[in-house]
This record gives C-alpha cells, structure tokens and sequence, in this order.
C-alpha cells in the first residue's frame, strides 16, 4: 500500500515510475488484510484528540523506542491521509447525518479510528491501487507484476537501480531509477507460522541490508493476542479474530490441570467447567484494565498460563475467549449484532458454534515493527534507497498501536517520500539515465543474481524449503517468541546456524530456474529469513530490557516488563559486514524533548 | 474437540505446462487428510508428496498469497464451483470437512476467454487490471483535496458503496459466467463510484471507458443469469449490474 | 451515442427493448383472443378489424422487424459469449440451484419459440392476413373468420388436433420460460433495476408470464374441447369453405374423404 500510494503520488508530480509486485496485480498487498482501521487526530467526535496527543499515544504505545520527529510528522498527516482517501472514493463508515464516523480501537481512550467495515485495509489499499491504475493507464507508471526484486544495483556509492526476476518465466533483468524505493512490507513469515500472506517476505530488505542499509530493531515483533489457534503441523497460515472482541469476551482457562487435561482429550466440553473452577486471568492480574490489557500484555499472559499446563485445545496451545456471559448480560441479539460476522468466520474455520462453546484464541506473529533503518527523509544508509510502511522501521518503537499501520503506510506514501525523495533528486538532474543492457554495474549484478540462482538450484538436496521454513519457524517460535532469554537466544542463533549449514547442503528445488518455479522463489525466501532469524535473535539477545513486543524474562518486575531507559533508550541498527560475519550495531539515541517518558502500567490504569 | 479420523482423497487436478501447451487431468491420492485443515493445506500437503516423489510434473501451481479470504488471489473451480463447495468463501477458506472419505474432487483453474490458464491451476487476470486502469478511480492527485466531512453522504449511499467496494477482483464472477462477463466485476467499481458524490463527477466517462475496455478484451456479454452474485464470495450484488447499465445508458444519451 | 450498439450493454439493450415490445404484443395478442372465449363473433369482428388494412400490415412489418432483430442479436451475442468462455469447457460445472434454469437456455427457448411461431404462421398467418394480402378471393370472408380456423385447427382435424394442442402446449410452457427470465431482464438491463425490486420483477415476472401462458393454454384448450362454435351469421359464403379446401392442407383432404 506504501508502494502504491507512493507511486501514484510519484507519477501524478510528473516522475517516471517503474513499480513491481511479486503478485499478479498491486491489488493484493497484504495492506488488504488489516481489519480495524485507520487512526487519524480529526477529533470529529470532539473528544479532546489533538495532533499532539495522537503522537503522545504513539510514542507510548511505541514503549518509547520511537524517534520523536518521525511520529509527530506521522501525526500531523494523518488528517490529510482521511481527506485524500475519501476524495478517491474510499466508503468509509458514516452516520445518519452523512458525516464520518469514528470508533475506538486497540485500547486508545478517543474515538480516532475510521473505518470501512471489518475491511478498512481492503478499501484504502484499493484506493491506492486505483490511483496507481490512473498512472498506469496513463502510462507514467510501468506496472511489473509477478516479479521479485533480486538485488539492488549499486553505482559510485548510490543506488541506481535493482535487478528482478519474472516469476513466470524465470528471465533475470535490471531496472534503471534514480532513485529506489522498497515498501515490502514486514518479515514475520521468519516464524513460519504468522498472519502475513505466504508470499510476504523479507528478502528485498535483507537484499538491501547486504548492500549497506542498517537493519533496525529486528527483534521488535508485534504478537497479537486473538488468534483462531493452530491445528496440526500442515498448518500453513494464523487467521486473526479482531481485537474487538475483547471488549466483550471474558478470557480465562481451567483452574485445575486436570480440567484443562480432560479438555485436551477430549473427555469434557468447555461449558461443563463450573464458574468457579475458571480462572479470568487478566481480569485477576489487571483489575483496572481487565481483558482490554494491551497486545503484548494479553499475549504473554495466555503463554504463560499455556507453559504452566493449563491450556486447551487438542494442543494444550490455546485459551478460551467466552461470550457466556456477555450473551446472558446483553442477549443474544446484541452479542450477534456486534460480533455476527466474526462468530461465523470463526464457525467455519474451526466447527465450533461461540453462541454455545467459549472461543480458543492464541497469540501469533501479527506486524514487526523493526525494519530497514532511515532518516527523517526515510532515506536509508544507501544513497538513493529509501524505505517505506512496515518495510521500514521509523514510527511504531517497540510495540504497534491498533489501526496505525495504515496510517503509517499511507503517510509515507503519499505525504512523506514525494517531498523527500524529491529533495534527494534535486541534485541528480544531470545524472543521464542508464540503459542497463549497455552497463557494466548492470551486468556484474544480474550475473551475481544468476550465480545465486544456481546455487540454489545446484544444492540438490531431498529436503522440501517448507521444511526448512517450519524448522526455522519452530526455533524462532519458541526460543525468540513471546518470552526470550540470553540462553533461549544462544540456542536460536546456534540453531538457525546449523540449519542454515544445513539448508545450503539439503534443499531441495525441483523444476527448472527459467520457468515458473515456485519452490525457488520460495527457496530464495527462505533463505533470506534464515539470515533474517539470526539478526533477530542476536538483536533481542543484545536488548537485555523488556519494551513493547520484545521481552526478556531477565527483565521484569513481578511478571511485568521492565525498561531499562538508562541502557537501551536508543535504535539498534545492524550493519551487513559479510557472510556469516557478526553483523556491527549502531546506536541512534532517542531524545524526547517533548514528551516525558514513563513506565507502562495497566494494573492500576494509570 | 473430537477425535478426527483422516480422509482418504482422489484428486482430479488440471496439469497443464505453459499458456501455449494442451492441458489434460491426472489423478492423485492423499491420505489421511485433517478434517481442520483447508482446502489450500489440502494442496500444499499433494505438493510436498509431489516434491519428494520427484514427480516429472513438479508441484501444482496454483494462486494464493494471504489465505484470510481478502487479497482475491486464490481461485480454482472445485467440484464444478468457483470457490467449491460452499457459499459467499474464497477457495484459502475452503475446509477440508466439507468433504467424505473416499471423495473424488475435481480441481480445475478458472475456464474464461479473459483467463487464459499460466500453468496448471494459475491463470492470467490481468484483464481485470487494465479494465481498472482504463477508468477504475476518482481523478484526484494527492494533495489539495478537501476536508474529509466537507461533503456529507447518506449512510444508504455510503453502505451500498461499500457492499460493491467490498470485491476482491478475484474473477469467480467471469470464471462461473457462461458468458464468460466480466459485468458484476466492472459493476462493483462503477456502481461503487457513481453512489459516491466524489465519483459522480466523472460517473459517465468511467462507466463508457471501462465498458469499452472489458468488451475490448473480450469479456462476453451479461445474460443476467444471475450465476456471478451467486458465486461471488463477497455477495456483491447483480444490482450493481442495473445500476452500471443505469449508468452506461445515461452517458450515452448525453452525448 | 457513437459506438453505443456495438457496446455489450448496447446490445443487451436491443435485446431487452425488442424483448419488451414482443412482451407488449403478446400482451395484445392474448387480449385480442380472449375475445373469442365470451363471443365468437365479436371475436370475428377484430379479425375483420384487423384484417389487411394497412395499419395492420404496418403493425406487422414494424412486428416482423422487432422478431428479426430480437433473433438476429441473439445469435450475435451467444456467439459472441460462447467466444468470449474461451476453448476449454469445465469438466463440470455444478451451478447453484438458485440460477434459473430459463436464463442458462434463453437462446434454446427461444428457438422452441420460433418453431412454435412458423407453425402457428403457417396455421393462422397466412390463411388470414396473408391469404388477404395475395388477393385469394375466395377466401375473403373466412380470411377474418378467426373462430372458424381456431375451432377447425384445434377441434375439427381429429388426430391432427390433438397433436397441434400438444404442441401449442409445449410452445407456451417454452413461452412461460423464456418470459420469465426475459421479463425481469429486460428492465434489469434497461438499469430499472436495484436491490429491492430485483424480487419484485422476478415475482411481476411469474405473475406476468403465467398470466399470458395460461391464458393461450385456456383458450387452445377450450378450443380443443369444441368449445369455439363457428358462428353461422359471420359465415354466409360456403363458397368460401371451399376455396379453402382447394388450397389442399393434408388433414383437409383427409377430412373431405
């Protein structure tokens, strides 16, 4: 969506733009996919929202790991962002009256959040497509679908341009730009198992890391607590339930193990465990806020009972989400009308009826926050690539506030890079386009590209890449999850060594690597997150403090995150200093000059 | 939950090498298949015994990329029904439990002039994308645009809009259409934008422009069978069809 | 306008407006027939009404071009339809049962109409308006004499009879079919047409067609039953009758022997 919009924008200022997607069309961005909504300091409610307070909301809800400037540039646009969509179209929500309408979301105390149904990353990601279409149509954007990008063409220290390949026919070839922007999207298909789409991937930011642009904050991933729980091993992919259903759903699990056995076999339903053998744990732990504890709050809490044997499901992995007793406050009716739609998505995922059984939720891998690191132009280490939406790692800290992904990622598009990356070209007027058939720079990096192809295809092992995915997904899971440790952490970076030894000894890619070859593309993935796992674990291994989504058990106060300001207030990003090298941190300090830092707290609500 | 036994399945899958090849059905068994898992798992698990069998075939392709029912990737014709055997789903939330023990299940790509098959279960919508191109949007750049609460519009309008928005381009429509019409896919976004005060500006020559791009491309022509509403795993409505042709006859008459 | 009938919604709009004139003159051909359910000789008077006067003649040929056009576009659009569906068929197809069987085969109903059509020209057309037209004189009188020709087709012919009921039968259960899709249609590609009235055009559809079917299904079989007298008074000129015969239709002869 950040790529979209941001192409869009390019082609209606008059640039030249050459846009690509690994789908077959810019409309299934994974953007597509997020439900709640979109945030923006409109205070149309007239519930005291103010640009200051949505980056105030930001920068907390960030657990303070985010730069200062970034959000509140991010804050000021948001507004603009809510105008441009329903200019193009976008049917967000409305009241009688014909104005918009708000509603709250993820924990924040105004109603800032605008939405489109259940689908508010569908409709403002069409919006963006169909600006893009306009361009296309007009031909100042040169659409390649069904093309991954490779690598990234580097000449006197700037980058001229990438190398791809057409996933149809396998033909490598490299684009000229000025300038290049990547909005890939975020890595947390690195667990295998996760809400990303399945061809979502890491690789043109590990392309990029390789070439000189810093990986920041790899280890900050966002884990959402309202999952449909997992069921066997050929388990491919986590559907979300929105977070709207805590409002109304009570968490709890068993209060004696042996329920919570019997459950596991079987032998009792749910709804024959008595009230008082329940335990509501998050209304006991967190009176103030109760079941409406944030993300990583609620998700720690569920793996911990989970780890403690009280966790149901045929894989002891999963808690249960009742609407018992909002049914018997509020009637059915009510139940139905504010939730209906959910309760059948999850009927026909799981058989289960919620009216009648309690829901099974579990935390998964929902949105990382960390990505390639840039500047206040969102600029990357590398001349001439910048990085933008979830790709980058510039406004959300440490944690992810509810609904503001897509503002970030339409923000950047739309009215962050037309502005500087401009800036970035003012200079570059004289630089004569290059034809890259007639470029030495061009070829040496499509040959390298060939080359790692073949090295791929040349492996010849009898291990399928799903494989080696789920392994890899197995060891970041439970060793660089929800809770990490030093020792938990060692094991992973060992781990994912051997298997990454291993990979380049076993995979195992049938076909051909000029033609349509699936199992390659994924293959060239896979490998990517291998690295990628890495970085993550030593970059949560370095971070001995608990902020956001990244917590340490080494750090904690009575079960709750501890920060530690006075060690780790700052960004860490990661400079590529060669294959299988240690990679070099960098520090960016954190200075909030505007707003005063505290501590989190949601037993007491303060 | 209850102990599941597996499902032993024969699968009757279109194998096809390239654009330009002939096509034709192999069979294949699975075993011991999840009544929880989805159709797509279903597949991936077919794929990972056709990779490690060294099948000369290779793995099927077959669309898919977000698997929560949104992106519109995923198609097949399962059992003779765009998006198999259930109503208003994507094929990705297909599960395995609508089916028995012992089932034959035919798995076919979609079968439309405007579809022509890549490979195996993959086919070329990139139609869709250029019936967009040619008049799918509001002409607005960004910036300079007004407030968003500058122009009200009844909450019926907004709600219809977003009932037509609400289509993910995944082409059930054309691929069940024994005209091969694309008519409920360009319906969705004419209708969509002609209900919105910001689209009506340029209703006319949207609805002239894509219209003359979908019978360009040779999308057939709407009988109003009414099958597309009926497939379409987003419920959109054939009432967008009246109002596209609404919209199509007024812009003619104007000039 | 330009280009507008080579468009697809063009095209459809030909269909549906040439469909909902045809819906019109059946409408009026059932009306004009009922007629001879309550009196023959009225009924015979707006066969004389109708006769071969040049309004009538005109109404036909402005009729004869709505068929053709209605025809012709039909066969222009399934070709281009069966195109436009591509060169590999589904191995199956099993469409939900809620899509009207009528609407998948307009085009086959539509055929078993036009057969139905050149019968009933053969039968009624050309021995009245047409047998005006050349002039056969002797025919005059019988050529507005419509209760003798319903009543003779339908009751006089013996066997012959009970085929042709049959049959007209079978062309009106067709008719019903093709008219229950194309009522509905029709003003849905006109764009009168939105979510709450799709059910209601769907219902006037049924109510409609039935209505018109049934009606031509009554008045067939009430002929068939001898129900149609041919009234003496309308019908002076036996020689008449007998010109008729020399124009030799099969069961004619057969019933002179």
């Amino acid at each position: 969506m950040a790529g979209a919009s941001a192409a869009a924008s390019f082609a209606e200022m008059g640039f030249k733009v050459k846009a690509f997607c690994y789908q077959d069309s810019p409309r299934r961005a994974h953007s597509i996919a997020a439900q709640g909504g979109i945030n923006a300091a409109k205070n149309y409610p007239n519930d005291g929202d103010s640009v200051y307070r949505l980056f105030y909301d930001t920068i907390k809800g960030g657990d303070y790991r985010a730069r200062e400037a970034n959000v509140y540039r991010l804050a000021e646009v948001s507004n603009s962002i809510i105008d441009q969509c329903v200019a193009q179209g976008v049917p967000f929500a409305r009241e009688y009256g014909g104005l918009l309408a708000n509603r709250s979301f993820g924990g924040a105390l105004v109603s800032r959040t605008f939405y489109a149904r259940g689908q508010t990353g569908q409709q403002l990601l069409l919006g963006a497509y169909s600006a893009l279409s306009r361009q296309i149509g007009l031909k100042n954007v040169e659409m390649h679908t069904r093309c991954e990008m490779m690598d990234l063409v580097m000449i006197d220290g700037r980058c001229r341009g990438i190398v791809t390949r057409d996933l149809l026919t396998g033909e490598i070839s490299s684009h000229f730009g000025h300038c290049v922007v990547l909005a890939t999207g975020g890595y947390g298909n690195v667990y295998f198992l996760s809400t990303n789409a399945m061809g979502s991937n890491g690789s043109a930011a590990m392309k990029a890391y390789r070439k000189g642009a810093y990986f920041a904050n790899p280890c900050m991933v966002q884990i959402h607590p309202t999952y449909i729980p997992q069921h066997g091993d050929f388990q491919s992919k986590l559907t979300l339930m929105s977070e709207s259903l805590r409002n109304d759903g009570r968490i709890w699990v068993p209060k004696k193990k042996e329920d919570a056995e019997k459950l596991r076999k079987g032998q009792i339903k749910a709804s024959d465990i008595k009230d008082e053998d329940r335990y509501f744990y998050l209304e006991e732990r967190y009176p103030a806020f109760g079941n409406l504890v944030p993300r990583d709050v609620a998700s720690r809490n569920a793996k911990e009972r989970c780890d403690a044997g009280f966790g149901v499901n045929s894989t002891g992995n999963a808690v249960f989400l009742d609407f018992k007793y909002a049914i018997e406050r509020l009637g059915k009716d009510v139940v139905e009308q504010r939730y209906g739609n959910l309760f059948q998505m999850y009927q026909k995922i799981t058989d289960t009826d919620p009216y009648k059984e309690p829901m099974m939720i579990y935390p998964a891998i929902h949105y990382t926050m960390g990505g390639l690191w840039v500047d206040y132009e969102l600029s990357t280490t590398v001349p001439g690539l910048f990085a933008a939406g979830e790709a980058n790692f510039s406004d959300h800290g440490a944690n992810r506030l509810g609904a503001s992904a897509l503002m970030q990622g339409l923000a950047d598009g739309y009215f962050v890079l037309p502005y500087t990356v401009q800036e970035y070209l003012a200079d570059q007027f004289n630089v004569p386009r290059i034809n890259p058939k007639e470029n030495d720079a061009f070829k040496k990096a499509e040959d390298d590209v060939k080359a790692y192809i073949k090295k791929l295809m040349d492996v010849k092992g009898d291990e399928s890449v799903d494989s080696f995915h789920k392994r890899l997904g197995h060891i970041m899971w439970n060793n660089v999850g929800m809770a990490r440790t030093k020792e938990s952490l060692e094991t992973a970076i060992k781990q994912i060594q051997e298997l990454r030894a291993e990979f380049w000894k076993k995979v195992h890619i049938p076909g051909k690597a000029d033609e349509l070859n699936n199992e390659l593309e994924k293959a060239n993935r896979v490998a990517d997150f291998l690295e990628l796992g890495e970085l993550i674990a030593r970059d949560a291994l370095h971070r001995n403090e608990s902020c956001g989504g990244h917590f340490r058990e080494e750090s904690q106060d009575n079960g709750e995150a501890k920060r530690d300001d006075a060690n780790f207030m700052y960004v860490g990003a990661w400079e590529y200093k060669g294959e299988n090298q240690e990679p070099e941190l960098h520090k960016e300090d954190l200075n909030y000059q505007f707003i005063k830092v505290q501590t989190r707290n949601y037993k007491t609500g303060k | 939950m209850s102990e599941n036994k597996g499902l032993n399945l024969t699968l009757k899958v279109w194998r096809q090498k390239d654009r330009h090849s002939k096509g034709q059905f192999k069979e294949y068994k699975v075993e011991n298949i999840s009544t929880e898992a989805s159709f797509l798992e279903m597949v991936d698990i077919l794929n990972e015994q056709l990779i490690n069998t060294n099948d000369p075939d290779g793995p099927v392709a077959f669309d898919h990329d977000c698997r929560e029912g949104i992106c519109g990737m995923c198609s097949l014709f399962i059992n003779g029904r765009a998006h198999g055997p259930d109503d208003a789903i994507t094929t990705c939330q297909l599960h395995m439990r609508k089916f028995k023990d012992g089932d034959t299940i035919t798995i076919e790509p979609w079968r439309s002039g405007g579809f022509p098959v890549i490979k195996d279960l993959m086919v070329d919508r990139s139609a869709y994308d250029k019936i967009m191109q040619a008049g799918g949007f509001v002409s607005v750049s960004t910036g300079g645009v007004p407030d968003a609460n500058a122009i009200p519009i009844p909450k019926a309008d907004a709600d219809e809009a977003m009932d037509a928005a609400a289509c993910i381009g995944c082409g059930a429509c054309a691929a069940t259409c024994k005209n091969g019409s694309a008519m409920l896919f360009v319906s969705a976004k004419v209708s969509q934008l002609a209900l919105l005060p910001q689209g009506k500006v340029e209703a006319a020559k949207r609805a002239k422009a894509m219209v003359a791009k979908m019978d360009e491309l040779g999308f057939g022509n709407c009988t109003n069978t009414g099958a597309c509403e009926l497939e379409c795993p987003k419920q959109v409505s054939i009432s967008h069809i009246a109002r596209l042709n609404r919209e199509f006859l007024k812009a003619n008459i104007k000039d | 306008m330009k280009g507008f009938f080579k468009s697809s919604i063009g095209k459809k709009l030909i269909m549906s407006i040439s469909g909902l004139f045809l819906i019109l003159f059946l409408l009026f051909h059932l009306c004009m027939n009922a007629v001879v359910l309550f009196s023959e000789c009225t009924y015979n008077s707006v066969c004389a009404f109708l006769g071969s006067n040049w309004y009538a003649v005109a109404g036909t040929v402005i009729l004869a071009a709505g068929f053709l056009v209605h025809i012709v576009y039909a066969f222009v659009l399934t070709i281009q339809n069966r195109k436009a569906r591509g060169t590999d068929r589904y191995d199956s197809q099993n469409l939900p049962k809620e899509v009207e069987f009528a609407s998948k085969n307009m085009l086959v109903l539509g055929i078993i109409i036009f057969c139905g059509l050149i019968t009933h020209f053969g039968q009624f057309w050309a021995k009245m308006m047409f047998a005006d037209l050349i002039g056969c004189e002797e025919a005059e009188s019988l050529s507005t004499n419509g209760a003798y020709w319903i009543n003779y087709y339908f009751h006089e012919c013996g066997a012959l009879s009970i085929v042709l009921t049959v049959v007209y039968l079978i062309w009106f259960a067709a008719l019903w079919l093709h008219l229950n899709h194309g009522f509905w249609s029709a003003f849905h590609t006109v764009g009168l047409s939105n979510k709450t009235w799709i059910p209601r055009l769907k219902c006037i559809a049924k109510w409609f067609s039935t209505i018109v079917c049934l009606g031509f299904a009554v008045i067939v079989i009430y002929a068939a039953c001898g129900g149609i007298k041919v009234p003496q008074g309308c019908c002076k000129d036996k020689q008449a009758v007998e010109c008729q015969q020399s124009t030799q239709t099969p069961c004619q002869q057969e019933s002179n022997k």
